[in-house]
C-alpha cells in the first residue's frame, strides 16, 4: 500500500519517457501527456485519501532501512500539494492542448512539463534534504530549458537572470546540506528532526538556518531576493508561466515549512520576527511592484510576490491557525493566480496584446472571459465569499491572536492595493472603449476558433469556480487542512512513520 | 589539513563572487562554477577528514574499524558534480544564444524585461 508513493514520480516519468519515444509525432505527445497528467491527478487523490485514512505514509526505496535509505513520506501537507500538482498538471494540459506553438512542441515541450511534474512531486514527496536537492535540480533544469525555449530577446533575457539566480541558490542550498551533515551525522528529515528534538547536536545551527532561508528564499521569491521572477516569468509561454507561477515558487515555501517545522524548531522566538519582517516586505513590495505595471503578465507576475508574503507570514506565526490558513491559502493562490494567467492568454489570443493602453471593450466583445478573469481576480484580493477571504481571515486571525499586529496592517492594506490592480485591469482591459487603432501597427484580427476557446475556457473556468466552491465551502478543506498544520506542529507521527517505532 | 581546505574553499567562492559581480556573462557563468566547486570542497571538509583510513570491513569483523573516512559526503559531492557538469553545460549554451540574440555579453544590456517605457508599454 505504501508503494502509491512511488506512483506521481513513475507517472510522469514514464510520461516524459514515452514523449520522447514519440519526438515526431506531437499529436501522440499530445494525448500522452493528457493521459499522463490524468494519471497524476488519480494518484494525488488516492494518496491523499489513504493518507487522511491511515496516517503519514512512507516507503524506502530498496528496503535500506531508514535513515540509511531514499526515503520516500507523504504527509497530508505533501499529500495536498501533490494533488494540487496532479490538477494543475492535467489543467494546463488541457490548455496546452490549444495554445501551445508548433515549435516549442518540436523542442520538446510536452516531455520537459512531464520532467518539470516529476521534479515538483519529487520535492513534495521525499523525505531527505539531499534528495530534495536533487529534485530541485531536475525541476530547474526543466524549468531552465522551458523558459529559454523561445529563443527571442527576452526569453534570453528572462531566461540568463532565472538561471543564474537559481544556480546561486542551488549553490547555497548544497553548501548547507554539507554543513548540516557535518553538524549532524544524517541528513533523513525524520532523523534530524528527532536528532534535533533530543538535543543531542550543537553546532552553527542558526548559520545553517539562514543559508537555507536564503536559498529556498531566492526560489520561492521572498523580499528581497525576488528580482529574477518578474524579469522572467512574463516571457514564457502563457501555459508555461501558470504552471511556474502555480508550482515552483510554492516548493519553495513548502521546502521554508518543512525546514523550519521539522529541523529548526528551537529557538522559533528568535527567528520569528524575521520572517514576520521578510514576509510583510515582500508583501508590500511586491503589490507596489504590481500597481506600477501596465501590461498584464508583468502585473501578475509581481503579485506572485505579494502572496508569497502571505504563505510567509503564516509560517512566520508559527500557530495551528496560521499554518493551517498558509496551506488553505497556497491552494486558494494556485487556483485563483492560474486561472487569472490562463484567463490572459485568451485575453491575449483574443486581442493580439496584452499590455493595458492597448487593451479595451473586450466586457462588451468577450462577456464569458470577462467572467473568467473577474472570478479569480475577486478572490485573490480577498472579496467575500469568495477563497481569498477565508485564506486571509485566517491568517489575520492568527496574527491578531499572537498579537503580530504590524504584519496583520501590511496583510489588510495589501489587500487592498491587491484589489485596486485587479479594478485597474478590469477598467482598462476590459471596460474602457478600445482605443484606437494606430495606421502604423495595422492589428491582423486575431482568432480563437470554437474547439480550441473551449479548451482554454474549460481549465480556466474549473480553476475559478474552485475558488468559489472554497469559498462557499470551506468548512471539508480547513478541516483538511487543519488536520495537515497539527501534523507539521507535532512531528511524532511523521518520525514514527519514517524511522519505525511507537509515536 | 582541515585548514588548507577550508582557505581553499574560502578562496573559491571569493573569486566565483567576485566573477559573478562583473558585468559579463561569461565571467557569471565561471564564477557559479567556482561557485560550484567551493561547495563541493566544504561538504567534503565539513565531512571530516580522514586520510589513508577507506570504510573497508577487515576480514573476521562485522563492521569497519574506526576511525574511518566517512563515505557519504563523497557520494555527496559526486552527485552534486554531475548535476553541476550538467547545468554548467547548459548555461554555457545558453549564455552563447543570449550573446547571439542580444549582440552583447554586457548583462547592463539586458534589461528590456524589467524596463517600462514612459507610454507605459514594453520597450
Amino acid at each position: 500500500m505504501n508503494h502509491l508513493l512511488f506512483l506521481p514520480l513513475l507517472i510522469p516519468l514514464a510520461t516524459a519517457v514515452s514523449c520522447l519515444a514519440l519526438w515526431h509525432r506531437h499529436d501522440l505527445q499530445r494525448m500522452v501527456s493528457l493521459a499522463g497528467a490524468s494519471a497524476l491527478l488519480l494518484a494525488g487523490g488516492t494518496l491523499l485519501t489513504a493518507v487522511r485514512h491511515r496516517g503519514v505514509l512512507s516507503v524506502q526505496a530498496g528496503n535500506w532501512t531508514a535513515p540509511f535509505g531514499i526515503t520516500l513520506v507523504a504527509d497530508l501537507f505533501s499529500a495536498v500539494m501533490v494533488c494540487v500538482t496532479g490538477v494543475m498538471g492535467l489543467a494546463v494540459a488541457i490548455y496546452a492542448l490549444a495554445d501551445t506553438a508548433p515549435e516549442d512542441e518540436r523542442q520538446g515541450y510536452h516531455p520537459l512539463m512531464q520532467i518539470l511534474l516529476l521534479g515538483v512531486c519529487g520535492s513534495f514527496l521525499t523525505g531527505d534534504i539531499f534528495n530534495l536537492y536533487v529534485w530541485f535540480e531536475t525541476m530547474l533544469i526543466a524549468s531552465f530549458v522551458l523558459l529559454a525555449m523561445g529563443g527571442k530577446r527576452a526569453n534570453m533575457e528572462g531566461a540568463i537572470k532565472y538561471v543564474v539566480l537559481n544556480l546561486i541558490a542551488s549553490s547555497l542550498f548544497l553548501a548547507a546540506v554539507g554543513i548540516l551533515y557535518g553538524v549532524a551525522g544524517t541528513l533523513n528529515m525524520a532523523d534530524l528532526s528527532r536528532l534535533l528534538r533530543d538535543a543531542e547536536v550543537s553546532g552553527p545551527l542558526p548559520v545553517i538556518a539562514i543559508l537555507f532561508f536564503t536559498a529556498f528564499g531566492i526560489k520561492a521569491a521572498v523580499f528581497p531576493l525576488f528580482f529574477w521572477l518578474p524579469a522572467a516569468y512574463h516571457t514564457a509561454p502563457i501555459a508555461v508561466t501558470t504552471i511556474f507561477s502555480a508550482l515552483l515558487t510554492k516548493v519553495g515555501v513548502y521546502a521554508l515549512i518543512k525546514i523550519f517545522t521539522l529541523i529548526f524548531f528551537n529557538e522559533t522566538e528568535a527567528w520569528q520576527p524575521y520572517i514576520l519582517a521578510v514576509a510583510g516586505l515582500t508583501m508590500v513590495v511586491g503589490v507596489l511592484g504590481a500597481i506600477a505595471q501596465h501590461e498584464m503578465r508583468r502585473l501578475l507576475s509581481f503579485h506572485i510576490i505579494s502572496q508569497i508574503g502571505y504563505l510567509i507570514m503564516g509560517l512566520g506565526l508559527l500557530t495551528r491557525l496560521s499554518l493551517a490558513g498558509t496551506i488553505y491559502f497556497m491552494i486558494h493562490v494556485i487556483a485563483a493566480k492560474s486561472a487569472l494567467f490562463l484567463a490572459t492568454g485568451m485575453v491575449l489570443r483574443l486581442s493580439g496584446t496584452t499590455e493595458l493602453k492597448k487593451l479595451g471593450g473586450l466586457y462588451r466583445t468577450q462577456p464569458f472571459v470577462s467572467a473568467l478573469f473577474l472570478l479569480p481576480a475577486l478572490a485573490l484580493a480577498g472579496i467575500p465569499p469568495l477563497s481569498g477571504f477565508w485564506a486571509k481571515l485566517a491568517l489575520v486571525w492568527a496574527g491578531l491572536e499572537t498579537g503580530r499586529f504590524i504584519v496583520v496592517a501590511a496583510a489588510l492594506l495589501v489587500s487592498i492595493l491587491t484589489l485596486f490592480s485587479m479594478i485597474k485591469i478590469w477598467s482598462e482591459a476590459f471596460w474602457k472603449a478600445r482605443p484606437a487603432v494606430e495606421e502604423t501597427a495595422p492589428q491582423s484580427a486575431p482568432s480563437l476558433p470554437g474547439a480550441s476557446f473551449w479548451l482554454m475556457a474549460a481549465p480556466t473556468g474549473f480553476l475559478g469556480l474552485t475558488t468559489a466552491v472554497m469559498g462557499l465551502y470551506p468548512e471539508p478543506f480547513y478541516a483538511l487542512c487543519l488536520e495537515a498544520a497539527s501534523q507539521l506542529l507535532e512531528p511524532t507521527a511523521y518520525i514514527a512513520a519514517v524511522l519505525g517505532g511507537t509515536p | 589539513m582541515e585548514s588548507v581546505f577550508a582557505v581553499v574553499a574560502g578562496v573559491l567562492y571569493a573569486t566565483g563572487l567576485y566573477l559573478m559581480v562583473r558585468r559579463s556573462i561569461v565571467k557569471t557563468i565561471f564564477g557559479l562554477a567556482l561557485l560550484g566547486n567551493g561547495a563541493n570542497l566544504l561538504i567534503f571538509t565539513v565531512g571530516r577528514l580522514t586520510a589513508g583510513r577507506p570504510p573497508y570491513i577487515p576480514f573476521g569483523e562485522s563492521a569497519p574499524l574506526p576511525p574511518v573516512a566517512d563515505p557519504l559526503p563523497q557520494a555527496l559531492i559526486l552527485t552534486a558534480i554531475v548535476i553541476g557538469f550538467g547545468v554548467q553545460a547548459f548555461a554555457l549554451v545558453l549564455i552563447k544564444r543570449v550573446y547571439q540574440t542580444v549582440g552583447s555579453d554586457d548583462v547592463d544590456k539586458m534589461t528590456t524585461t524589467d524596463t517600462i517605457t514612459d507610454h507605459g508599454g514594453i520597450p
